[in-house]
Formats: structure tokens, sequence, C-alpha cells
């Protein structure tokens, strides 16, 4: 056989077992629903993909054989996002998106795919077969707001950051608003790290914050490494997406915890039920996708109970983190006596509220 | 112990059998780990490296992906073949996207044919001028030009997001970090309809082209292997070393100029922070992959873009982790560099006199 045909055969050999693979791999029940997730990070950074995971998994047990569930992990923002989400879209019926960045390229894959649907997390576009949803951090943020501020010696309170976004600056105020309820002299000191996963950098940052004299960590990034840094070095912090007690067994006083199981539970449901619409969900504390894992025994009891509380004020409505009078950094009014804050406001917040130092990257 | 000693005569078939030794050896390589990771090996490797193939989906968006490998990597080669170590392409072509881009956006809401055009040329004048740095203080300072070209790297990466955090933010969009979305004459016409696959990919071609003209049948290409091969021959030929290295930068930032802007015009179609993937790197191993050949190049392109996609398939449809990708690339140089110490070398063990 001469070589030109030995390479035309090796080329049909491998098309033909393609062929038959595909054929394996595209025999599919239709009664089984598809449910796709696209994570940022990797499902073991024990913070946010972790938590979106663990909801995964919940609809996983809740539902069994009747759905078939996948993921792709650590996909960029960039130009991949529009390909990992097509690649989903042409045999899954329902796919989340579950970072910011997922948004454009969200919308123009659901307006491909008409028949399949879309939930985008943390954005703001909507159509008739994307759904958005996100969770109220802030009321968390409120929560451990009161406790650092009843905890701290040095009165100062470090905050990784990551992004310079909406998100986290009103986490970054709301935060501070209950610490300084509580502790007037407190002081804000924050580090932007501009990167949502970078163990080291943060790790870096927990130990800049330190040597400041912070004794307690506050982060809005995803890895657990500012939590190990506060427990080598004697420190309290709190952990961050997920309940991080096992990097930090003395230094964690609680968690915020972001629980999407319910959400994605009740998604799916609808989704087999033949009810799924388009919708805008904002959750928090009295719908549990905010939750607070266990408070530390070195929480004084009067802050427990200020926390419970607050927590209890919150779930029934009457109080509202972002409650007048507030000023902004720069002394004008924001919010005046008893007025509570917009979503609208919440959503686009780009300010500091008086009392933070420092000024928002830009 | 072991020693090298340089072959007088490499063999000429060797241009190929590195390559496809190496990438041999690669699935061999992934065909073992995919066992001990309890998944089916043969079924995987189809997943990874044929199915894309099978569909218009897979073939457009193995387009999309090489076009930018290809680039950067056709300017990479030029640099390598002259004995000038750019590894700060990936800054460039963050440059280039974020300079091409800002082009677009600044002519908001003006629009018309001449809008890209002057938005390929703005990128491309500005990838090469932060190439030239490196270059000049190379030139005039002897520095390293892989440390310089590599740090920079990260400056221009936060250069982005300061723009895109400030100045080029969407004015309607809630404070969020991206720029408004391009409009329509901002955006590179499709190849096919109904996919991402663009005309960037044509330009790839046409470089490719260029590029072969270039390096055999053009003064220049012969004073680039010459510098890279016999530095001191050079200079009797009346060619500076300098000049080669600012072409080379120029070159190398100029073309990673261009597949930033191609990029952000193409399947991005605004500015985001995350503009940087990382393909600057990967155009290492495409350039070295391609043996520095601008057909290998193309080659090697659509191999390493493969790599992607197949990867990526194999995350949802088998449960594979996503390091898979980054495995088989890394496994992929090893095994080249390998190959080639042993088409280079000859290899013999020496005795060892054991001192007592």
């Amino acid at each position: 056989m001469s070589k030109k045909y030995l390479g035309a055969f090796i080329v049909l050999l491998i098309l033909g077992v393609g062929f038959y693979y595909q054929s394996q791999i595209t025999t599919e029940d239709n009664n089984v629903k598809k449910i796709g997730f696209i994570y940022v990070g990797p499902v073991t950074d024990f913070g946010w993909t972790y938590e979106h995971d663990q909801g995964r998994k919940a609809v996983v047990n809740r539902f069994g054989e009747n759905v078939e569930t996948t993921y792709a992990e650590s996909v960029s923002e960039g130009p991949d996002a529009e390909r990992a989400i097509t690649q989903m879209a042409r045999d899954h019926d329902l796919i989340f998106t579950t970072s910011f960045g997922y948004m454009n390229p969200t919308s123009k894959v659901a307006k491909k795919f008409d028949k399949v649907k879309f939930e985008h997390a943390t954005g703001y576009q909507r159509s008739d077969n994307v759904a958005n949803y996100a969770a109220r951090f802030y009321e968390g943020r409120h929560l451990i707001g009161l406790i650092a501020g009843g905890v701290t010696q040095t009165n100062k309170i470090g905050y990784i950051a990551s992004f310079p976004i909406p998100e986290v600056i009103r986490g970054i105020n709301a935060a501070y608003l209950a610490a300084s309820s509580v502790n007037p002299t407190v002081e804000f000191k924050i580090i932007w790290v501009n990167t949502w996963f970078d163990p080291g950098k943060e790790a870096d940052a927990a130990k800049a914050l330190i040597d400041q004299g912070v004794d307690v960590i506050m982060q809005h990034t995803d890895s657990a490494a500012p939590m190990t840094i506060a427990q080598e070095e004697g420190v309290h912090a709190f952990g961050q997406a997920s309940n991080m007690i096992q990097f930090g067994p003395d230094a964690q006083l609680t968690s915020i915890i972001d629980n999407w199981g319910p959400y994605y539970i009740d998604r799916v449901q609808k989704l087999i039920a033949g009810t799924w619409s388009s919708s805008d969900t904002w959750g928090g504390l009295d719908s549990g996708m905010v939750e607070l894992a266990d408070i530390s025994d070195d929480v004084p009891q009067v802050i427990v109970n200020l926390v419970n509380s607050a927590r209890d004020g919150i779930i029934s409505g009457n109080l509202h983190p972002f409650t007048g009078p507030i000023n902004k950094q720069d002394g004008s009014s924001w919010l005046s006596e008893g007025e509570v804050a917009q979503d609208g406001v919440l959503l686009g917040m780009d300010f500091y509220v008086e009392g933070v130092d420092g000024v928002i990257p830009n | 112990m072991f020693k090298l000693e340089k072959k007088a005569n490499i063999d000429k078939s060797s241009v190929f059998m590195v390559p496809l030794s190496a990438i041999g050896c690669s699935l061999i390589f992934v065909f073992i780990l995919f066992i001990l990771l309890g998944k089916n090996p043969t079924l995987a490797l189809f997943i990874i490296f044929i199915e894309p193939l099978l569909s218009v989906f897979g073939i457009s968006e193995l387009i999309v992906k090489s076009t930018p490998l290809i680039i950067i990597a056709l300017g990479l080669s030029f640099g390598f073949r002259a004995g000038v170590w750019n590894i700060g392409a990936e800054g460039q072509y963050t440059i280039g996207a974020l300079s091409g881009g800002a082009t677009i956006l600044a002519f908001y809401p003006m629009s018309g044919l001449w809008l890209l055009p002057v938005a390929f040329l703005v990128a491309i004048i500005s990838g090469a001028l932060w190439g030239m740095i490196p270059g000049i203080l190379k030139a005039k300072f002897n520095t390293n030009e892989i440390l310089v070209s590599l740090m920079l790297t990260y400056v221009a990466i936060l250069f982005l997001s300061a723009m895109v955090y400030g100045p080029l933010k969407d004015p309607d969009g809630f404070n969020f970090p991206e720029s408004r979305l391009f409009h329509d004459s901002g955006i590179l016409p499709i190849i096919f309809h109904g996919t991402r696959a663009h005309v960037g990919f044509l330009i790839a071609i046409f470089l490719v082209v260029m590029m072969h003209f270039l390096l055999t049948r053009h003064m220049v290409g012969f004073f680039i292997k010459v510098s890279g091969e016999s530095p001191r021959a050079l200079l009797f030929s009346g060619k500076s070393r300098n000049q080669i290295i600012y072409l080379s930068f120029i070159i190398c930032g100029g073309l990673a100029g261009l597949a930033g802007v191609i990029e952000v015009s193409g399947p991005i179609g605004q500015l985001v922070p995350a503009i940087p993937v990382g393909y600057g790197f990967t155009a290492i191993i495409v350039a070295f992959l391609g043996r520095l050949n601008p057909v290998g190049i193309f080659l090697a392109g659509l191999l390493l873009a493969l790599t992607y996609i197949g990867g990526e398939a194999a995350q949802i449809k088998l449960g594979l982790p996503n390091a898979i990708t980054g495995v088989f690339q890394g496994v992929l140089l090893f095994f080249l560099l390998a190959a080639d110490a042993y088409t280079k070398y000859k290899i013999s063990l020496v005795n060892i006199r054991w001192k007592i």
C-alpha cells in the first residue's frame, strides 16, 4: 500500500470511530432536563464558585434522574464565555451563568437560542429567556459589620476588596455603617486587589492589613487565603461566600454564606412544570439566599443579641441597612432622617458613605 | 553522567518529526492521564480532538480561537529567529485591544467604513510602540528584554483595568466595569452567517503568506536569520544589531496589537477587563511548535485552539477538569523541547569516577 492510501485509510478510520462515538453520545432521553452552569472560578475555590456548585448538587439531590447537570469551570469573562455558553446552549434546557462578566455573552447567545432558558447572576440585562438573580449580600454585611465593630480592640477593620463595582462598594458601606453604629471610633482600611480569586494576592493583602494594626479582616474576594493568614497571625476574620471555619477555627467570627440551592431548585422545578418565566430576583436573608454561619464564642453576648435582633428586623422588613440620615463621603446628604435607600440607587452605587476613608479607584 | 554533544548534521526530516513526535508523546501522556482519572480515554480524546471538527460550530469557533494565536505567533517567530526574546506579546496585545477599542469608542456614535481601518492602524502603531520600550532599553542599555517585556505585560493589563473602570466605562452601565458595546461599523464582518467566524481569520491567512514571503524571498528575512544564527556575521553585512532588535519588536508588537484589535472588534465587541486571557503566552508554544515557520505556525495555531475548544467540550460532556487543556499544552512544550534536544545533540553516557 502506498503512503498516500495509508494516509487516507487512517483519516477514514478516525472519522469512522468518530461518527460511532457521536451516535453514542447523542442518544439521550428527552424527558431528562439538561441544566448547565458556567463558573468563573474553579469549583474548589471554597468561595463563590464552590457555593454555586453546591447549589448544582442540591438540584441533583432533589430531582435525581429527572435532570442531568453539567458545568464548565474557570471560564474567562472574555471571548471564551460566549463559546462556552453556546456549547451548552446547543443541547441544554436551562443554563445558569454565574458571574457578572457573562452578561453580554449570555444575552447574545440567548438571542440565537430562543428555546433555551438562561439565568444570569448579578447583572441587569433581562429578556424573555434571560432571567436575573442576585443576593442582597449587603444584609449579611450589615450583620458582620455589627460584629466587627463590637469585637475590634484596635478600632481598625481591614477590608480586602476585589473590584470597585456597585456590589462591592455597597458591601463596604453597609459594613461600615453597621460597625460605626456600634463603635463610632472604628476605622476601615481598604485594600483593592483587582481579582476575585488569587490566594497569593489576597494573603499579601491580609498581611499588609495586619501590619497596619487591623485586628478584624473582612473580604470580598473568593479564596480562603485571608482566613488562613488571620488564623496564623492570631486575628479575627469573616468567611466569604461559604463557611470557612476549617481554615480559621479560632479566627472565624462568622461567615456570610451564599445559599443558591433553594433558588436553583425552585427554578428547575418551574422548568420541569413548564411554568418557567423570565424574572428578576434579588433575595436576601428572608429568602435564605444569604445566611450567616454560627457566630464564634469570641463575640460578646450583647453583640450576638444585637445581631439576632437585626437579622429578625431585616427579615421582617422593619430594618433596612441603608436607613437615613446618611451622608455621602463628601458630606453631602444622601438619605434624610428615616429615608430608606431605593434598590435602583443601591444597584448602581458608586460612592462611599461619610466616614469611609480613601477614594474609590478609577 | 550524561554528556550532550552538538551534532554536526541535523537531519532534514526533523522539521516534521520533532513536532509530530511531541504531539504523539503528549497524546500518549494524556491518554494515560484519562485512564488514571477514571474516564474512557478514547472517548475523551475523541471529544477533544475530533468532535469539534465535525460541526460547523466547532470549526467556526476554531477559526475564532486560532486567529489571535496565529497572528501573535507570526510576530513572535520573527523575533525568535533573530534571537530577540519578546515574552511580552500579551501586553502588546492588550495595548492594541485597548487603543483600537478606545478609537472605536471615541468616534461613537459616528459610523462608516473608515472606522475599523483607523482603529486597526492605531492598534498596530500603539502595539509596536509598546513593544519598542523593551527594544530601546535593550539596544541602549543592554537590559534583559525577556524581563522588561514580561513586566510590561502586567503594566498593560492594569492600564486596561484603569481605563475600563474609569474613562471608558459605559455611561449607561450602572457603574459596572465595561465599555459600551461597539456599534455595527466597529464590528468585523462575519464570514459564515450564524457563527462567530470573522474576517480576522482571512487577515491571519494573508499575514501567513506575507511572512513566508518576507522570510524566504526578502533581504529582511535573510538578515533576521543571520542575526539569530551568527550575530558576528551580521556586523560584516553592514546591519547593526540594534536595527534588528528594533525591527523585531516593531513587527512583533505591531502584530500583537493587530491581534488585540481584531479580538475586541470581532468576538468581544466591547472593552472588558478580561480581554487578556493568555494568548500572548500560548502563542509562544504555537511559534515553537510551528518551528518558527509561517505555515507551521498556522497549523500549530489551529491545534492549540483545538485543545481549548475540545478541553471545554470534554469538561461539559465528561466532567473532566478544566486544567486538562493547560496540562496538555504544557506537556506538549515539554516534549517539543526534549525532542529538539535529541535531534540537535548526541547524548552519551560518560563514566563517572567515584572519589573515595
